[in-house]
């Protein structure tokens, strides 16, 4: 099911010290996802993307703006009639009912000719059941089970109904690290092998880039970026974005162009084809960064430290904003010699292709007029 | 998951007309016991400021006076000693709850922090304590202090309820939420269990030595059976028994505006009181302040 | 570090010595009296040990009117009180917006003196030669005659018991109800709706059970309270309960105890044990049924 957004806009009535004012959370979002892709909503706390969820799942009802499944305009349609599936952050599951239970539920609401005998609703949840591979916990009660094991359940009751759309609101946020890596790739696996449309929601930038088809970056209730996950890692549309992808984060210089060279605390670093004269903030990905003798690029060596394949150089360098240390990720077999130990003082030449420039004051992307100009990518 | 408020999640499209129809009903509902619950405020207030001759003209009760007087009040103060009711209770309650406040602590505290023998023991003993129902025992506690000549004094009132197990049983778990370390720095210091125990311990629990405190105020004031068992003189009659005691013989029967001033005036302290420390009284009720 | 000396003993003494003088020595005393036959409060002399006490409590036509009364007044109060917090409780909770503003006013009765605020629901529901009362104006709208509420008919006498009796006790039900209504977890029934479940489906098969223990809390508590009633009777009815045939079993145990028919510690220790008797059956049964309801 493809699912178009039309203009959505969701305003609440300010509350507490902001009465009076309107908060804007999800302000004009505009895009379609294709049918059977796998989306997740990315974005820091606060950034509207739960109540862009909860605005396609029809628990709220927005100010402006329009939401189609397919051709089938739903803007006005409640929750419980959108045929969408959905999966809380804290999996809502039914404490008083076992699994079975918990998962036949939504099949017992079905009414006139959907309704099912208790024998095909028993057949539909161990099918489900056996997708996300909890058959052999049927009986057990919620409080029974292991955090992974009720995302499963949660994940099978809100499949059991065959939903157009499946929602997942922050699905690995309470799980720990190993689980969350385990069942990021089962949710993935579940999604390609049901084709059902799904959105997800999460403020982890790592999981949303590692099983999404394409990623939506969210703040202040405005979408920033659409794309596939890699494009958006090497082409963001701004600084926002370009530092909140990435691990470690990105390196942000106050720079300056000038006739064509890229300067970092006065120092030519780089040749640019972007327009020079005003300001500019450069920012590095950790990867950009090459230890060379020769280069452009001085810092002071704070630390060097040895991750086994990688090896992060700590530095630091006066024109640095945001952060207090670079951090630069670089090959193990290309560490900084004794001599720039000794001298405490290492030089980098730069990766042009890992080097993004924005507009130091409104934060948007700089692109030079030689390269090849690429606009939003991935807007379908 | 800052992004909506947990009452923001309504959907809040046009609702249908039987959604609509529901919202109206229960709306009527709410208003309707709010009236019941309302109108004997209402009329006793009412009632109170009507003349005793424009009430008793009255075959018909009218719902509002256009000519309300205070001369109900002065009444209720001159021809019954209801200031002295009243002081009594406000001595009453004061002594119980501080007398009570000081025992629970002390044993709160021992149970909570200090360590000697057979404590665990003794305190699921008053534990089951709890299952008592105080009229079971009021018999023998009515005989013991008849016997000790007790009868129409402060102290025969007070001494059997300035304890209560289930007051003790909320402290202590109180105090024992309060980290250990704080116990053992203060010893480091030499700190005395006494000085620990009110210059920090009660401070910290403050919140639910207040909840105790307006609770116990609340049974205080409103206590009835045992004041009626251990008082027949008027001089040491709580507001309970004095409104027993006026209605029976006070005004002459009759005077119901007058009966009505006095109960406005008893009523009206737990009222304001419950208008100050609305969050804080129903807090304290609904962690388990059972009444009676 | 362990303090382990016997100081905490003398934190406990206040404690343990209230307690024992005034809850632990009157629970034995109060069989003891029960079984002492013919005690003369006076002299403080008995005849003899037997079931004496037990047997005249039993025949005392006083006694059996109280434990009707009191049975009435538990079989009605209870299952009314408890389905109307329940109902006011859910209409509170599905209007946030005004939920404070009422539970405010619900709760009043709670902290109102009983006796007082019995005195006007008195004056409300009073017939006198001078005025037919509030309540009789309110039922001559529906041309129903007048009804001496007070003085007059058991069937309108329990009536007025029953409805105070209810007024009073619903302040704290409805407030443990709202709390249990609203910890219910909102992820639930936002998991409902998207699944479609309608209304009434969901009050049955979600909140119902989540609030299941306070609903049986609340009738295990109601019964044990119910069958304490007096202060409401008083209140309403005068110190005489006898007299107007509305006395309740704890009435009858103080009216031995003292006042005019006073006197009888025996005859009223009796009759309080036989009380403590039925509530404890009862309370049992109830366990039982929750107990067989789980399983």
């Amino acid at each position: 099911m493809e699912v178009t957004l039309r203009h959505l806009t969701k305003r609440f009535p300010g509350r507490g010290k902001n009465k009076g004012q309107e908060v804007i959370a999800v302000n004009d979002m505009d895009f379609t996802i294709p049918d059977g892709e796998l989306i997740g909503l990315l974005g820091p706390s606060g950034c509207g993307k739960s109540t862009a969820l909860n605005l396609i799942c029809g628990l709220l009802a927005p100010t402006e703006g329009k939401i189609l499944f397919g051709d089938q305009e739903v803007t006005g349609i409640p929750a419980e009639k959108r045929g969408v599936g959905m999966v809380f952050q804290n999996y809502a599951l039914y404490p008083h009912l076992n699994v079975l239970q918990n998962i036949i539920f939504p099949l017992e609401n079905l009414k006139g000719d959907q309704k099912l005998t208790r024998e095909a609703m028993r057949a539909k949840a161990e099918e489900v059941a056996e997708l996300v591979q909890i058959r052999e916990l049927m009986d057990r009660r919620p409080s029974e089970l292991s955090g992974g094991q009720q995302q499963r359940v949660a994940i099978a009751r809100a499949l059991v109904k065959l939903p157009r759309v499946l929602l997942l609101d922050e699905p690995l946020s309470n799980l720990d690290a190993r689980l969350r890596l385990k069942t990021r790739e089962e949710i993935r696996r579940i999604q390609q092998a049901t084709k059902i449309t799904t959105i997800f929601v999460t403020h982890d930038q790592e999981e949303a880039m590692s099983i999404s088809d394409r990623i939506v970056v969210m703040k202040d209730g405005v979408v920033q970026q659409i794309g596939r996950p890699q494009e958006v890692y090497d082409d963001p549309a701004n600084l926002f974005v370009a530092q909140f992808l990435g691990t470690p984060p990105i390196n942000v210089f106050d720079a300056r162009v000038e006739s064509g060279k890229l300067l970092i605390g006065g120092e030519p670093v780089m040749d640019t084809d972007v327009a020079g004269g005003s300001p500019v903030k450069a920012a590095i990905r950790p990867e950009g960064f090459e230890v060379d003798p020769k280069g452009p690029l001085s810092c002071r060596l704070k630390a060097v430290e040895v991750m086994g394949r990688d090896v992060s150089v700590v530095c630091e360098h006066e024109a640095l904003t945001g952060a207090p240390t670079i951090r630069s990720i670089i090959d193990a077999d290309e560490q900084p010699d004794d001599e720039m130990r000794r001298s405490g003082v290492v030089r980098f030449s730069l990766k042009p292709h890992k080097v993004l420039l924005f507009d130091a004051e409104t934060g948007e992307r700089l692109r030079g007029a030689g390269r090849d100009k690429r606009t939003f990518a991935g807007r379908s | 998951m800052a992004d909506t408020g947990r009452d923001n999640m309504e959907y809040t499209g046009a609702p249908s007309v039987k959604e609509r129809a529901v919202k109206i009903l229960t709306m009527l509902l709410l208003v309707l016991w709010a009236l019941v619950v309302l109108f004997p405020f209402y009329w006793m207030i009412l009632t109170s400021v009507k003349g005793y001759g424009a009430y008793n003209a009255e075959y018909i009760p009218k719902f509002f006076t256009l000519h309300p007087t205070g001369e109900n009040y002065a009444e209720a103060f001159s021809a019954v000693p209801l200031a002295r009711y009243f002081l009594n209770t406000i001595v009453f309650t004061l002594v119980t709850t501080g007398a009570m406040l000081i025992v629970i602590t002390f044993a709160a505290f021992a149970f909570a922090r200090l360590r000697f023998p057979g404590r665990d023991l003794i305190f699921v003993a008053f534990l089951a304590l709890m299952m008592i129902p105080n009229e079971l025992v009021v018999i023998t506690n009515f005989v013991t202090i008849t016997n000790l000549g007790l009868r129409n004094s402060f102290t025969g009132l007070i001494l059997p309820s300035v304890t209560s197990v289930f007051y003790i049983y909320l402290l202590k778990e109180n105090f024992e939420q309060v980290p250990d370390n704080l116990y053992y720095a203060a010893k480091v210091d030499g700190t005395s269990d006494l000085k620990y125990l009110f210059k920090v311990l009660c401070p910290i629990c403050r919140p639910t030595l207040v909840t105790v405190t307006i609770l116990k105020v609340i049974e205080c004031w409103n206590s009835y059976v045992w004041p009626r068992l251990i008082t027949d003189d008027p001089r040491y009659f709580l507001v309970s028994n004095g409104i027993q005691e006026i209605r029976e013989n006070g005004f002459g029967r009759e005077n119901i505006p007058a009966m009505m001033a006095a109960v406005v005036v008893i009523s009206l302290p737990l009222l304001v009181l419950f208008l100050i420390f609305r969050r804080k009284i129903m807090e304290g009720v609904a962690r388990g302040g059972l009444k009676g | 570090m362990e303090n382990r000396d016997y100081k905490g003993y003398l934190y406990l003494v206040p404690a343990v010595l209230f307690l024992g003088i005034f809850l632990v020595y009157p629970l034995f005393d109060v069989f003891v009296y029960s079984f002492e036959e013919g005690y003369n409060f006076a002299s403080q002399t008995y005849r003899g040990f037997g079931w004496y006490n037990f047997r005249y409590v039993l025949r005392d036509p006083y006694f059996l009117q109280a434990l009707k009364n009191t049975l009435f007044l538990v079989f009605i109060t209870v299952p009314l009180s408890t389905g109307l917090a329940l109902l006011l409780s859910v209409a509170l909770c599905s209007i946030p917006k005004v939920r404070e503003l009422f539970q405010t006013i619900f709760f009043l009765p709670y902290v109102t003196n009983t006796l007082a605020v019995g005195l006007v629901f008195m004056i409300l529901f009073q017939k006198t030669p001078y005025s037919d009362g509030l309540m009789n104006l309110l039922l001559s709208v529906f041309g129903i005659a007048p009804i001496d509420f007070i003085g007059g008919p058991y069937a309108a006498k329990l009536f007025v018991l029953s409805f105070y009796t209810i007024w009073i006790v619903l302040p704290f039900k409805i407030l443990i109800l709202t709390s249990a209504l609203t910890s219910v977890d909102e992820g639930l029934y936002r998991a409902a709706r998207i699944d479609g479940t309608p209304p009434g489906r969901i009050f049955f098969r979600i909140t119902l059970p989540m609030i299941r223990p306070m609903i049986f809390y609340l009738i295990i508590t109601g019964f044990i309270g119910a069958f304490k009633a007096y202060s409401d009777a008083v209140a309403i009815f005068g110190v005489n309960l006898n007299a107007a045939g509305m006395n309740t079993i704890v009435g009858y145990v103080y009216d031995m105890l003292y006042g005019d028919s006073g006197g009888y510690p025996s005859y009223a220790s009796a009759a309080a044990i036989l009380l403590f008797a039925i509530v404890l059956t009862i309370t049992t049964v109830n366990l039982l049924v929750r107990n067989r309801g789980r399983n």
